[in-house]
C-alpha cells in the first residue's frame, strides 16, 4: 500500500468524476492538437508548392478584371476569355539588369476547344522551356516536337485517349506523344501542345495569353525582377508567384494565430471543468481526509494523493486528445489543403507537447483543491460525518 | 514508554456568545500502560479531550506532554509523524475507507512508510489476524458486520504497534456480546503494554480499565 495504491483505487472508484476531469482535458488538448497539426500540415503544404513550382514570376495580359488559377494556386476565379500578349514583346526580358537570373520564359497559349463533345484547354507551349518550368513532370511517352500532343492525365482519362491515339481540333489530326502522369494541379486537365502548331491551329500567330519565367536562384531578387520585367512589358501584369504563395502563408498566420486562440479558450474551459470536479471531489471526500490525517499523513501526503490521481488522468487525456487531435486532422486536412501532398505526419513533438500540456493543465487546475485538501483541520474533518 | 501529562488544557470552540468551552483547565497524568476509561454525559467534552491527547486539536491553553514531547509546540507535519508513531486511532463510526479492502484498510497508517508491499501486506494480515478477520482480507468494508468493521478499526489502529490506543465509543454501536469481544482485545493490548484510553457510555465496559477519569461539562474529576 502506497500513496499511488490510494490514488489508484479512488480513481477506479468515482469513474464518473474522474471520466469527468478526463473529458475536460481531453477535448482541450485534442482541439488544441487538431488546430496545431492542422496549421502545421497547410503550412508544410504551400511550402511543398513554393519548393515543386519551378516558376517564380507569372506575366499576364492587364486586364480589368482578370482571375486565374494556376499550378494549383489560387490566384482567383478562372476567365480565359482573355487578351493576349504579343509573343515577340517577351524578347525584351532577355534585356533587363537581372537577365543572368532568368532560366526559362516559357510563353503559353490557353483556349477552349472541342475535341469530340468534351470542351478541353488547350496550352500552347514551349516543351524546352517547359522541361525547366515544370520539373516534376513526368511523361508516360514523349513530348512532341513540331507536332503532336501531351495530354494531362484527367484530360486523357476524359476523352478516353492515350499515346499513339489521335484527335481532331479544327479539321487537323493531332498525334498524342505522351500522357502526363498525375501532378495534383491544373496541369492534369489540359492539353499541352507545341506553341506555333497551336498559335496556327486557333489562327492566333505570333499571340499568346501569358508566360511563366523560372528564376535561376534562391533569394533572387524577384520584387525586382518583377519591376524590370514590368518595365519592359508595360502592357503586361507581371506578378511574382511566391508573393501570392505568401500572401497565402500570411492568411494561414492569421488562422494560427485564431487557433492559439480558440486553443487557450478550450484549455481554459477544460481547466474550469477539472478544477470544479475535482473541488466537489475533496468536499466529498473530507471525512477520508480526515482520516488520513489522523493516521499520521502529512499534509503533502494528502497533496500527492490528490495530485496523483489529476496525474494519471491527466496523462490518460493526453495520450487520447493526441490521438484525437491527430486522426481528426487526418480526417480534415484534405478539406483544408489543395492538391495531393498534404501529409500529417506522426509528429513526436507534438505528441510530447500533448501529453505534458495535459499533465501541466491537470495538475494546475488540481493545485488548488490538492492545497485545500490539505488544509482541512482534521478533527473538524472527523466531525463533518 | 509513553507517560501522558496534562498541564491546565482548556479548549473553546467559537466566539462571543457562541463560544464553547469544551475542555476547562485539565491536569492530570496518565502513566506508560494504563487502561483509562474516560466517562461523562454527551457533550461534555470527551471526544474533546480525546482529540486533544491524540494531537489532533490544538487546545486553546495548556499544555501536553508525552513523554518529553511537547506535542502542540511540534509543527503541523511533526505532530503528523507523531500521530503516526505514537498514536493509534479507533473511531465511534469505523471509518473505514470504503473503496478499500480490509487489508488495505489496515495498511493506510503504512502508505506514507517505506518499507515493500509485501512487507506492509504482512504486517496488516498480522493485524487483521489479531482480531480473527485474516481470512475476510479482501473484503470491502461494506461486505461485513458492524462489529467486524470495529474490529478492522482496531487493527488499523495498532498496526504500526502505536505505544497509545485513543478509543472513542469504540462499543458505542455494538450488541452486548460483540463489543464484550472488543473490550477483550482491547484488554489483550493493554497486557502488551499498550497504554488505552476509552470514551464509554458503559459503566460495565469500564470497570474493565484501571482507572476511570470522568467530564462534567468540560471539567475532569
Ligand atoms: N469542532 C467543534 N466546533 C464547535 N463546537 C464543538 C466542536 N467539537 C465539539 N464542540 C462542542 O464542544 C462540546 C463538547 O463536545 P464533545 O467533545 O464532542 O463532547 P462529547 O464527546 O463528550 O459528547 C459540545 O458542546 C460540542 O457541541
Ligand atoms: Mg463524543
Amino acid at each position: 500500500m502506497t500513496l499511488r495504491d490510494i490514488a489508484v483505487s479512488n480513481l477506479r472508484r468515482r469513474k464518473a468524476k474522474a471520466l469527468f476531469v478526463l473529458a475536460g482535458l481531453f477535448i482541450g488538448v485534442s482541439t488544441v492538437v487538431l488546430l496545431l497539426s492542422l496549421v502545421q500540415a497547410m503550412k508544410q503544404n504551400i511550402n511543398h508548392k513554393l519548393e515543386m513550382y519551378g516558376a517564380n514570376i507569372l506575366i499576364l495580359p492587364k486586364t480589368e478584371n482578370l482571375s486565374l488559377t494556376y499550378g494549383g494556386l489560387s490566384l482567383g476565379g478562372v476567365s480565359f476569355e482573355m487578351q493576349e500578349i504579343k509573343e515577340a514583346e517577351l524578347d525584351n526580358i532577355k534585356n533587363i539588369k537581372n537577365a543572368v537570373n532568368i532560366a526559362a520564359v516559357g510563353p503559353m497559349l490557353l483556349s477552349p476547344i472541342t475535341v469530340g463533345d468534351k470542351r478541353i484547354l488547350i496550352a500552347g507551349v514551349d516543351f524546352q522551356a517547359f522541361q525547366m518550368l515544370r520539373p516534376w513532370w513526368s511523361v508516360k511517352g514523349a513530348l512532341p516536337d513540331e507536332e503532336g500532343a501531351l495530354l494531362g492525365a484527367d484530360a486523357a482519362r476524359i476523352l478516353g485517349l492515350t499515346t499513339g491515339n489521335s484527335f481532331k481540333v479544327n479539321n487537323k489530326e493531332i498525334r498524342i506523344t505522351g500522357v502526363l502522369e498525375t501532378t495534383g494541379s491544373q496541369d492534369d486537365g489540359i492539353i499541352f501542345a507545341p506553341l506555333a502548331m497551336t498559335q496556327e491551329l486557333l489562327g492566333k500567330k505570333g499571340r499568346i495569353s501569358m508566360a511563366e519565367v523560372a528564376a535561376l536562384c534562391t533569394g533572387c531578387p524577384i520584387p525586382e525582377m518583377v519591376q524590370q520585367i514590368s518595365d519592359v512589358l508595360p502592357g503586361a501584369n507581371v506578378m511574382a508567384i511566391q508573393q501570392v504563395v505568401k500572401g497565402r502563408m500570411e492568411t494561414l498566420n492569421q488562422f494560427e494565430k485564431f487557433s492559439y486562440g480558440v486553443s487557450a479558450l478550450v484549455l481554459l474551459v477544460g481547466s474550469l471543468m477539472v478544477l470544479v470536479t475535482m473541488m466537489g471531489s475533496v468536499r466529498e471526500r473530507t471525512v477520508e481526509i480526515g482520516i488520513f490525517r489522523a493516521m499520521g499523513f502529512r499534509k503533502s501526503h494528502i497533496i500527492q494523493i490528490i495530485l496523483l490521481e489529476a496525474a494519471i488522468i491527466s496523462g490518460i487525456a493526453g495520450i487520447l486528445g493526441y490521438l484525437a487531435g491527430f486522426s481528426g486532422t487526418k480526417l480534415l486536412i484534405p478539406f483544408f489543403a489543395e492538391g495531393h501532398g498534404a501529409m500529417v505526419p506522426f509528429n513526436p513533438v507534438m505528441a510530447a507537447a500533448a501529453f505534458l500540456l495535459a499533465i501541466f493543465v491537470g495538475l494546475g487546475s488540481s493545485a488548488y483543491p490538492a492545497f485545500m485538501a490539505s488544509r482541512l483541520d482534521p478533527n473538524e474533518a472527523l466531525r463533518a460525518l | 514508554m509513553k507517560r501522558i501529562q496534562g498541564d491546565n488544557i482548556a479548549k473553546h470552540y467559537g466566539k462571543g456568545e457562541a463560544m464553547v468551552f469544551a475542555v476547562k483547565e485539565a491536569t492530570f497524568t496518565i502513566e506508560a500502560g494504563e487502561f483509562v476509561a474516560v466517562m461523562g454525559e454527551s457533550g461534555s467534552g470527551k471526544s474533546t479531550l480525546l482529540s486533544i491527547l491524540g494531537g489532533l486539536n490544538s487546545p486553546t491553553s495548556g499544555k501536553l506532554m508525552i513523554d518529553d514531547i511537547d506535542v502542540y509546540a511540534l509543527g503541523q507535519e511533526e505532530r503528523a509523524d507523531f500521530r503516526r508513531e505514537s498514536i493509534g486511532f479507533v473511531f465511534q463510526n469505523f471509518n473505514l475507507i470504503p473503496y478499500l479492502t480490509l487489508a488495505e484498510n489496515v495498511m493506510l497508517p503504512m502508505a506514507t512508510l517505506k518499507g515493500s508491499r509485501k512487507r506492509k501486506r504482512d504486517a496488516a494480515l498480522h493485524a487483521l489476524n489479531m482480531v480473527g478477520l485474516s481470512e475476510k482480507a479482501e473484503r470491502l468494508p461494506s461486505q461485513i458486520s458492524g462489529g467486524e468493521q470495529e474490529r478492522v478499526a482496531i487493527a488499523r489502529a495498532i498496526v504500526n504497534e502505536p505505544p497509545i490506543i485513543l478509543a472513542d465509543e469504540p462499543t458505542g454501536n455494538l450488541d452486548s456480546k460483540t463489543g464484550k469481544d472488543i473490550m477483550g482485545l482491547l484488554g489483550a493490548l493493554n497486557d502488551y503494554g499498550t497504554t488505552i484510553i476509552m470514551v464509554t457510555h458503559n459503566p460495565e465496559y469500564a470497570e474493565d480499565a484501571q482507572r476511570v477519569l470522568r467530564v462534567s461539562d468540560g471539567v475532569l474529576k
